[in-house]
């Protein structure tokens, strides 16, 4: 497959910058920099021994056994994101960012979040380069991941709450864009998922890609083989982008990646663009979203704050489009179960987003062979969530 | 490109530009024809529509709040149409579009425009559609003789503010002070030096916005530009009135004011 994005940034027609005029030259500042730092040994270093030190890389790859019996099916692994420092796989992308950051000396770095834990893994690397922290996230989610946000404070950092739209992940993002081009000179925007303009997408799944390339090795060195699928949950897309990534030229391994349904796709509440949206820009890229005829981007819905997000980052469109990946969606509830299942017979409580991924393989077991050997990411840990979970029992 | 933009900038002579801008749907849409009207009798040279838009990432709190009622009012891009016809019975003002670009995605780009030509606006600012995405859009502009008017920001290259005065069809628009609309920086004698500076490089005629809020900023910003637009300190002035009858009287007897410190 041809390197991607091109050179304009784009992935087949997805992608670009469509950004206020004002952002364009820290884009190409960005890009320069980043260009500069992937030849550079210096960085390439430091980055990995941040990754082996700081996060606690490599990630196991486990043996899902209790699971696997469970299905009577496929034996399931799990790639365990779940037991990096602070507990998902956004660190890895904090830390790549902060340290381009550091050598593009910006001391001042803003983000936004949706489930807290892009917040909690910018909040982290920028306590522990220094450096000024302000998250932003929507007074909806604040109430729904509470702990994140106190862990956030206790870190250092400012978190601003949302008041505008829908107050989730969305409103976050405009936010965090506005503080960028009011401070664009002196800030760094480390955004959280492989979204937003042109370098982002690619950078954002750069730094996310060494999930992929560890699974790809240690699958191979253990099992002598490589897995048959490989299962990721989708909002914006980075850790699936992350565990894709090594496989895409991999044509006999099967890349699916799962949407939250919501209350379902026949209903108006879910976050599906690729099953119920059409390409559109929003954010700076052009990618698949869910808008109505005249264009206003409509509220998403999943129970998953991670995953509540109306857009989806443009080099998932692109491989939804040349079906190199094939997209499937499950609901609050599924995922609500498997995240039940899965805490009960693996000890391990995921993430209601990585329990979309879970749920897909438990909903309808009856579509994987004997044999197959797939790999779930288990994008992050679920402690966060347990408000929610809670909220539903009652 | 001819059209009532071009026309007027050629007979412009030394006369500063006055462009307000209005969110359409804003408290309603009877109300924001009100607005164009009262514009116009305060001696505004363009009017600015803004479409509204759920997610408008270059505004601040004022347009965003403008653009969040229109929205809850149900204005619909039908009505936006509908507007500007309703204006052209009566005005020959040049009237241009601002808005985000999903929207003309969501109608098709060349079906916006057609609709556009038909009711008879005669140009586009689209904020989030920096030059490099907007070839298409630039194109079909022509076709129709929409002009098409680029933003330059105080962060903007000198070799890219040369390419986007050669795109432009029009105007430029000079973002004054990096920030979102309304953003109540202060202007510096940075900005000055940066007016100054597009004074000798773009060929077309500039109007500087972005926290224009007084008389006193008008002229201050026109010293070394063609002119200024105003849109948040106008949403304010919306909000702020005893009534909605009352928000036309203030918004003619603040732009007039404008006008006044612009001669």
């Amino acid at each position: 497959m041809v390197k991607r994005p091109d050179k304009k940034g784009r992935f087949g027609p997805y992608g670009g910058r469509y950004v206020p005029e004002t952002v364009i030259a820290s884009l190409d500042e960005l890009e320069s920099f980043y260009k500069k730092a992937k030849r550079d040994k210096k960085f390439k270093t430091e980055l990995n021994n941040f990754f082996r030190d700081f996060i606690g890389r490599p990630s196991p790859l486990y043996f899902a056994e209790r699971l696997t019996e469970y299905l009577d099916g496929p034996k399931v692994y799990f790639k365990r994101e779940d037991c990096n420092h602070t507990g998902a796989h956004k660190i890895n992308n904090t830390v790549g960012q902060i340290l381009l950051a550091k050598y593009m000396g910006k001391k001042r770095i803003i983000a936004e979040t949706g489930a807290g834990q892009h917040g909690l893994a910018t909040a982290t690397v920028c306590a522990r380069f220094g450096f000024e922290c302000i998250v932003y996230m929507g007074e909806e989610d604040l109430h729904r991941q509470k702990p994140n946000v106190e862990k956030m404070e206790l870190l250092g950092a400012k978190v601003v709450p949302v008041l505008s739209g829908s107050r989730t992940l969305k409103d976050a993002t405009s936010e965090a864009l506005r503080d960028w081009v009011t401070n664009i000179r002196d800030t760094f925007y480390i955004i959280g998922s492989v979204v937003g303009p042109h370098p982002y997408p690619m950078l954002v799944r750069d730094f996310q890609s060494v999930i992929g390339i560890e699974t790809k090795r240690d699958f191979k060195k253990r099992y002598n083989r490589l897995p048959d699928k490989i299962i990721a949950c989708v909002g914006g897309g980075s850790n699936a982008m992350g565990i894709f990534d090594a496989f895409i030229n991999e044509n006999n391994v099967k890349l699916i990646g799962v949407e939250a349904a919501g209350h379902g796709l026949h209903t108006k509440q879910h976050a599906a663009p690729l099953a119920k949206g059409k390409p559109g820009v929003l954010h700076g890229s052009f990618s698949y979203l869910v808008f109505d005829k005249d264009g206003q981007v409509i509220l998403p819905h999943s129970i998953s704050a991670g995953l509540d997000y109306p857009g989806i980052g443009p080099e998932h469109s692109y491989l939804h489009d040349i079906k190199r990946v094939k997209y499937e969606s499950v609901t609050d509830k599924q995922a609500l179960d498997a995240f039940k299942l899965v805490s009960k017979l693996e000890g391990i409580i995921p993430a209601l987003e990585s329990s979309h991924a879970l749920a897909y393989l438990i909903k309808d077991k009856k579509k994987f062979k004997k044999n197959e050997h797939i790999v779930v990411c288990m994008s992050g840990r679920g402690d966060k969530d347990l408000g929610i979970i809670l909220k539903n029992e009652k | 490109m001819k059209n009532r933009i071009t026309t007027y900038l050629d007979s412009l002579g030394k006369k500063k530009l006055l462009v307000p801008y209005f969110t359409a749907g804003f408290p309603t849409m009877g109300m924001t024809l009100q607005y164009i009207k009262a514009a116009e009798c305060a001696g505004c040279d363009f009017v600015e529509i803004g479409i509204p838009f759920s997610d408008p990432l270059a505004d601040g709190p004022e347009i965003q709040y403008a653009s969040k009622v229109a929205l809850d009012n149900k204005t619909t891009l039908n009505q936006i149409f509908e507007l500007t016809q309703k204006v052209r019975k009566h005005s020959e003002i040049p009237l241009l579009f601002m808005g985000y670009y999903n929207p003309f995605l969501a109608v098709g780009v060349k079906k916006f425009l057609q609709k556009t030509a038909d009711s008879k606006v005669d140009g586009l600012i689209i904020p989030d559609l920096p030059i490099d995405e907007s070839t298409e859009i630039r194109n079909l502009a022509d076709k129709q003789n929409i002009s098409m008017t680029y933003l330059v920001a105080p962060t903007t290259e000198k070799k890219r503010i040369q390419t986007i005065n050669n795109l432009t069809t029009g105007f430029v628009y000079a973002v004054t002070v990096t920030g979102v609309t309304g953003s109540g920086k202060k202007f510096s004698p940075e900005t000055d030096k940066y007016l100054k500076m597009l004074q000798k490089s773009l060929n077309h005629r500039f109007v500087a916005g972005f926290g224009v809020s007084s008389p006193a900023d008008a002229k201050r910003l026109a010293k070394y530009s063609d002119g200024v637009v105003i849109g948040s300190k106008l949403i304010k002035i919306i909000r702020e009135a005893k009534t909605q009858k009352s928000s036309v009287t203030d918004i003619e007897k603040f732009l007039t004011g404008v006008r006044k410190s612009l001669s």
